[in-house]
C-alpha cells in the first residue's frame, strides 16, 4: 500500500493508504478529523471543502496519495486556540448558518475566495461560491458574512501593517 | 443589478431595536441574539451520526433495485458472503420473518389501501431504488465492492408512472388492490349555487411537480445492542416518535430502545420519517450482536428519501362581476409513490383546508385522490400539503383577476378577510385567531415600490422590449403548529400534536431545560433559551437546552410543521410557571412572608412594599439544601409541562416578486423579491429571518429549478446534484424581507409558525410574476420549474398568433 505524509491542521501524519482513498474519509475514517462532513458524491456541494497548500478543495474529490505531501487546513484547524478566524465570527455574527452541515465548506471556499479576491462585491461572492450548497439560509446571510469578513480581515491587515 | 441587490442587503440588516428587549417585557425574548449552536458548528466540532466511531464497527451497504417494478426471481449471494471483510450478506428473504411493515401512521379514510411495505423486498420490487439485499464488512469500501458479488435476477413488471394513466381500468398494477389508495372529500357551502350562473368562472389545471428534499447532511444510521436493549442514532428530525413506531415495527420493546438525533443536518420532513434503513440496521445488529453504520450516498440517497409535492390539481373559481369570490372546487391526485410511508396520505389534507386562502367565500368542494405509482413514495417536505394548496389559489386569484381586467391585489382586498373580522372561521371550518393583510400587503407594496414597477412594465409592453417585466402576487396564510390532538385525530392521524418540556432548576441556580423538540438547524437551544431567561430572570448563558435523546428527554413530539415554538416553546412557558409557583413558596418562607405577597420579577422575589428580597438563585440553592422548607414541601425547583393547542397557528403575509423574462431565450430573473410577513410576535428576529429566506429560496426553487425526473420505465434521472439542480448563491436573488407583528391570540407567547411560510409563499409569486410578464402574448400558464426551455416553449405558439395580429413579433 501506497505510503503517504501529510500534515493536517498542523500535525504530521505518516499512514499507508489504498490508492482509492479518498482524502474525504481518509480525514474523517483515519484520522477522526470529523469537522469535515461529505454532503454528495459528485463534487456539487462542497460540504467537504479544505484548504490544500492554501487553496480550497474538495476533498470528495481528491485521493489521499495525490495529498502526499500537502499541507491541509480543515475546519478543526482554522481557529487559534479559541480565537476564531474572522471568517468563523462572521458567519456566527450574520447568522449565515443553519443546520450547519454546509459550513465548514463553505467557510473554506470563502476563505479561499478572499485569498483571491479581498474585497468582492455581492455578485463576487455569489459567484465565487457557486460550488458550495447550502439548503437552509437561502444565501443572503452567507454573503453578508464574507463581505463582514473581508472588512475584518482588511482591517487586520491594515493594523498589521500599521504596527 | 449590484446596486439593488445591495439595497436589498441593507434593507435586510437586522435593526438596532431588535437587539432590545422584546414584547415579553424582559430582556431576551424579540432580541437578535447571536446562536449558541454556532460554536460547535463552526469550529468542526459537530456530532453527526456519520462521524460515530465504535470499537467492532461494521458497515452497511445496500443493494437497491435497478427497476422500478420487477418480480424478484433469484437471489445469489454466496459468492459476496467470500468477500474480503464481508462478515454477513443479508436479502429480503433473511429478514422477511421479523421484519414486519414500514408504518402509516395516518390512514385518511375508511377504506384506504394500506399495501404491506416490508424494509427490504422479498418478492416484488415497486420502485427503483427499493433496498433487495445488503451487505456488512469492515469497512464502507469493503461492503460497496462486496454489493457487486450478489446476483438478482429480476421478471420486469410494467411501470405505473402516470397518476391518470393509473386509474384507467387497464393500468397495470402496482398493488394486487390497484392504484387506487383512497378517495378523501371535504364540502362546505352550496358548491352547485356557487357556480351556477356565475358571471366569472376560471378552470385551471397546475402540477405539483415531484421534488427531492435534499437536506446537506445524508441520512446516517448507527445500531448498537447490548444483547438486551438497543442504542439508534440516526440523521432523524424525529427520535420520540421514532422510537415508539420501530419499537411496534420490530418488537423491540420501547422501554429497550433508545433513539438519538444527534447534531441532524437539514430536514425539511425528509427526515420525519421511518425509514427502512434505520429498521434494517436494528435488525442487523440485533443478528449479528455487534455494532452496525450506514450512511447514504448522495446519490443513493436521491433514489430513496421520500419524494416531495407530486399532485396534479384541477381548479375552478366561480365569481361575481366585480370579483367577488363565490366558490372553490378542487379535484386532486395526489402521487402516493409505491408505498404509503409515515405521512403519505395525510399530505394532501394538510392542504385541503388551505385552498380558500386568506379568502372568504361562499362554498367550497375538495376531492382528493392518492395514486400509486411506481415511484418512491412522496411524504413531508417542506409545506407539505399547504404550499400546492397555496400555489393553486395564490395562481387562480391572479388567474381570475386578468380574466376581468383587475390588478391582482385589487382583486385579493375584495376578497380577503378584513383585520376587524378575526377571529375568522373560514369556509373551510378553520378558525383563524388574528391577522392583518392589509397591513402586511400596504408594507410590501410600499417596499416593492408597486405602482413603479407596474409604470415600467406599461413601458416595456409598449415598446415591445423583448425583456418583459412580471409582477407576481402571493398574499398567503397557511394553517401550521401542528396541531390540536383532537384534530389531529378527527383526521385519522395516528398520534396528537401536544409537546413536552422541563425545566430544572439546579443547585447553583443555572437552568436545565429538556425539549420535545428536536432541532436540526433551527436554533432551539438559543430561542428557548431566551424564553427562559425571561421567564425565569436568568441570564440567558445560564440556560441549557437538552435534546434529541429519548433516554434525556424523555417524552416529545419532535421538530416539523412549524410546530417547534407554537406548540414547544409554549411547554417550555407554562413549566416555567410552575418553577416560578414552586419557587415562591421558598422564597415566602425564607423572607417569612404569605406567598400572596411576594412578587416576582427579573428573576427577584420581593416582599410587596418591603426591601426584602431572594434571587431565584438563592432560592434554588436553599431547596437544594432543603435545611428550612416549608411544611410537606417537595424540595425540587424541578417542572414540567405538556402542552396541547387548541387552534393551529396561521401566519400570514405578502410576498411580491418581479421577474425579467427575455422573450427571445426563455431566461427568468428574479428583478427584486419583497416577503412581509406576520409570524405574531418573534422571540428571536434573526432566527426568523434565516427561516423566511431558506424559506423562499426552496420556494423559488420549485417555480424554476428543481424536478425530480423519471423516464417511461420508471427510472429515476434526477438520481445525483449534477442532475436535480439545487441553486447556489449565484442562481438566487436577495431578498428585502420586512414583518408586521399580529400576535397570535391562542398562546401565551403571540407567536405563530415560520419554518414553512417562505416556501409556501414564494412558489406561486414567482411563478405570477412570469406569467404576468407572458400575459400579452397569450401565455396563461409556465408549467414548472420554469425553465428558459419551459418559458420559451409557453411563449412560441403564442408569439406567433400574436404577431399575425399584428402586434408584437
Amino acid at each position: 500500500m501506497p505510503r503517504i505524509s501529510v500534515t493536517v491542521d498542523g500535525i504530521r501524519y505518516d499512514e499507508e493508504v489504498e490508492p482509492r482513498l479518498l482524502l474525504v474519509h481518509f480525514l474523517r475514517d483515519r484520522l477522526g478529523k470529523t469537522g469535515t462532513p461529505i454532503g454528495c458524491d459528485t463534487s456539487n456541494c462542497g460540504a467537504c471543502t479544505v484548504l490544500l497548500d492554501g487553496r480550497s478543495a474538495k476533498s470528495c474529490s481528491v485521493l489521499a496519495v495525490q495529498a502526499d505531501g500537502c499541507d491541509i487546513v480543515t475546519i478543526e484547524g482554522l481557529a487559534a486556540g479559541e480565537s476564531w478566524h474572522p471568517m468563523q465570527k462572521a458567519f456566527h455574527e450574520e447568522h449565515a448558518l443553519q443546520c450547519g452541515y454546509c459550513t465548514p465548506g463553505m467557510i473554506m471556499a470563502a476563505i479561499d475566495l478572499l485569498h483571491d479576491d479581498p474585497d468582492p462585491s455581492e455578485e463576487d461572492i455569489r459567484e465565487g461560491l457557486e460550488g458550495n450548497l447550502c439548503r437552509c439560509t437561502g444565501y443572503c446571510t452567507i454573503v453578508r458574512a464574507v463581505r463582514r469578513a473581508a472588512r475584518e480581515m482588511s482591517q487586520e491587515q491594515e493594523g498589521a501593517a500599521a504596527s | 443589478m449590484t446596486e439593488q441587490l445591495d439595497a436589498g442587503v441593507v434593507a435586510r440588516q437586522i435593526k438596532e431595536s431588535d437587539l432590545l428587549g422584546g414584547p415579553g417585557g424582559g430582556n431576551e425574548v424579540g432580541r437578535a441574539r447571536r446562536r449558541k449552536e454556532d460554536a460547535r458548528l463552526v469550529t468542526g466540532r459537530t456530532q453527526w451520526t456519520d462521524n460515530i466511531q465504535l470499537p467492532g464497527l461494521l458497515h452497511v451497504a445496500f443493494l437497491r433495485s435497478p427497476m422500478a417494478h420487477a418480480r424478484i426471481t433469484r437471489v445469489d449471494t454466496s459468492v459476496a458472503r467470500t468477500q474480503p471483510g464481508v462478515v454477513a450478506v443479508f436479502s429480503g428473504a433473511d429478514f422477511a420473518a421479523e421484519q414486519g411493515s414500514l408504518p402509516c401512521a395516518w390512514p385518511v379514510s375508511e377504506d384506504i389501501v394500506i399495501p404491506d411495505h416490508p424494509p427490504m423486498a422479498v418478492t416484488e420490487v415497486r420502485y427503483a431504488g427499493e433496498a433487495v439485499a445488503c451487505v456488512v464488512a469492515t469497512d464502507r469500501y469493503k461492503a460497496a465492492d462486496a454489493l457487486d458479488a450478489i446476483e438478482i435476477d429480476y421478471e420486469p413488471l410494467d411501470a405505473v408512472t402516470d397518476m391518470t394513466a393509473a386509474l384507467e381500468d387497464d393500468s397495470p398494477k402496482v398493488h394486487e388492490s390497484g392504484n387506487k389508495a383512497f378517495t378523501w372529500t371535504f364540502a362546505q357551502g352550496d358548491i352547485d349555487a356557487a357556480f351556477r350562473d356565475a358571471p366569472v368562472r376560471v378552470d385551471r389545471t397546475y402540477v405539483q411537480q415531484r421534488l427531492i428534499p435534499s437536506a446537506m447532511e445524508p441520512r446516517a444510521v448507527v445500531a448498537q445492542t447490548d444483547g438486551d436493549s438497543f442504542t439508534l442514532h440516526s440523521a432523524t428530525q424525529i427520535p420520540h416518535i421514532l422510537r415508539v413506531m420501530l419499537a411496534l415495527t420490530t418488537g423491540i420493546p420501547e422501554h429497550k430502545l433508545r433513539v438519538i438525533a444527534p447534531d441532524v443536518g437539514g430536514g425539511f420532513g425528509s427526515k420525519l420519517q421511518v425509514t427502512a434503513e434505520e429498521v434494517l440496521c436494528l435488525l442487523i445488529t440485533r443478528r449479528l450482536g455487534k455494532p452496525v453504520k450506514w450512511t447514504e450516498s448522495r446519490s443513493e440517497g436521491n433514489l430513496t428519501v421520500h419524494h416531495g409535492r407530486d399532485q396534479l390539481q384541477r381548479i375552478s373559481v366561480a365569481a361575481d362581476a366585480d370579483g367577488r369570490v363565490r366558490g372553490v372546487k378542487v379535484d386532486l391526485l395526489a402521487d402516493m409513490g409505491a408505498y404509503l410511508m409515515l405521512v403519505t396520505p395525510g399530505v394532501p389534507l394538510l392542504g385541503a383546508f388551505m385552498y380558500s386562502g386568506i379568502y372568504k367565500m361562499d362554498a367550497y368542494d375538495f376531492t382528493c385522490t392518492g395514486v400509486f405509482t411506481t415511484k418512491m413514495p412522496t411524504d413531508a417536505y417542506r409545506g407539505a400539503g399547504r404550499p400546492e394548496a397555496t400555489f393553486a389559489i395564490e395562481r387562480i386569484m391572479d388567474e381570475l383577476a386578468a380574466e376581468l381586467g383587475m390588478d391582482p391585489i385589487e382583486l385579493r382586498r375584495r376578497n380577503w378577510i378584513g383585520h376587524t373580522e378575526f377571529p375568522y372561521t373560514t369556509i373551510c371550518g378553520l378558525t383563524y385567531d388574528s391577522g392583518n393583510y392589509e397591513a402586511a400587503t400596504d408594507r410590501a407594496l410600499a417596499l416593492f415600490g408597486y405602482d413603479k414597477l407596474r409604470a415600467e412594465q406599461a413601458d416595456r409592453r409598449e415598446r415591445d422590449d423583448p425583456v418583459q417585466l412580471g409582477i407576481g402576487v402571493s398574499t398567503y396564510t397557511e394553517m401550521c403548529g401542528l396541531a390540536p390532538s383532537r384534530v389531529l385525530g378527527s383526521l385519522s392521524y395516528g398520534a396528537g400534536g401536544w409537546e413536552h418540556a422541563s425545566v430544572r432548576v439546579l443547585p447553583t441556580g443555572k437552568v436545565e431545560v429538556v425539549t420535545g423538540t428536536s432541532p436540526h438547524g433551527q436554533g432551539h437551544e438559543t430561542a428557548w433559551s431566551q424564553i427562559v431567561a425571561d421567564a425565569l430572570g436568568v441570564p440567558f448563558e445560564d440556560v441549557a437546552v437538552i435534546h434529541g435523546d429519548t433516554s434525556s428527554s424523555h417524552k416529545g413530539m419532535d421538530t416539523y410543521g412549524s410546530r417547534s415554538l407554537v406548540v414547544g416553546g409554549v411547554a417550555v412557558v407554562q413549566a416555567c410557571e410552575k418553577v416560578k409557583e414552586k419557587a415562591k413558596q421558598v422564597a415566602a418562607h425564607l423572607m417569612e412572608a404569605s406567598p400572596d405577597d411576594v412578587e416576582f420579577s427579573r428573576g427577584e422575589f420581593r416582599v410587596r412594599g418591603t426591601g426584602t428580597s431572594r434571587t431565584i438563585q438563592e432560592v434554588a440553592l436553599a431547596t437544594f439544601a432543603a435545611h428550612d422548607l416549608p411544611d410537606g414541601f417537595e424540595p425540587r425547583l424541578d417542572a414540567d409541562a405538556t402542552f396541547d393547542p387548541d387552534n393551529f397557528s396561521f401566519p400570514h403575509g405578502t410576498h411580491l416578486c418581479a421577474v425579467e423574462v427575455d422573450t427571445e431565450t426563455g431566461a427568468t430573473r428574479i428583478r427584486s423579491y419583497v416577503a412581509v410577513d406576520d409570524v405574531g410576535n418573534v422571540v428571536n428576529p434573526l432566527i426568523v429571518e434565516g427561516q423566511v429566506h431558506g424559506g423562499i429560496a426552496q420556494g423559488i426553487a420549485q417555480a424554476l429549478f428543481e424536478e425530480a425526473v423519471h423516464d417511461a420505465d420508471g427510472n429515476l434521472l434526477t438520481t445525483t446534484m449534477a442532475d436535480y439542480l439545487l441553486p447556489s448563491a449565484a442562481d438566487l436573488p436577495a431578498y428585502t424581507t420586512d414583518r408586521t407583528e399580529t400576535p397570535a391570540t391562542t398562546n401565551p407567547l403571540g407567536v405563530k409558525g415560520v419554518g414553512e411560510a417562505g416556501t409556501i409563499a414564494s412558489t406561486p409569486a414567482v411563478v405570477n410574476a412570469i406569467v404576468d410578464a407572458l400575459r400579452p402574448y397569450g401565455v396563461r400558464d409556465v408549467p414548472m420549474p420554469c425553465t428558459p426551455e419551459r418559458v420559451w416553449r409557453a411563449l412560441g405558439p403564442a408569439r406567433t398568433t400574436k404577431s399575425t395580429d399584428g402586434g408584437l413579433s
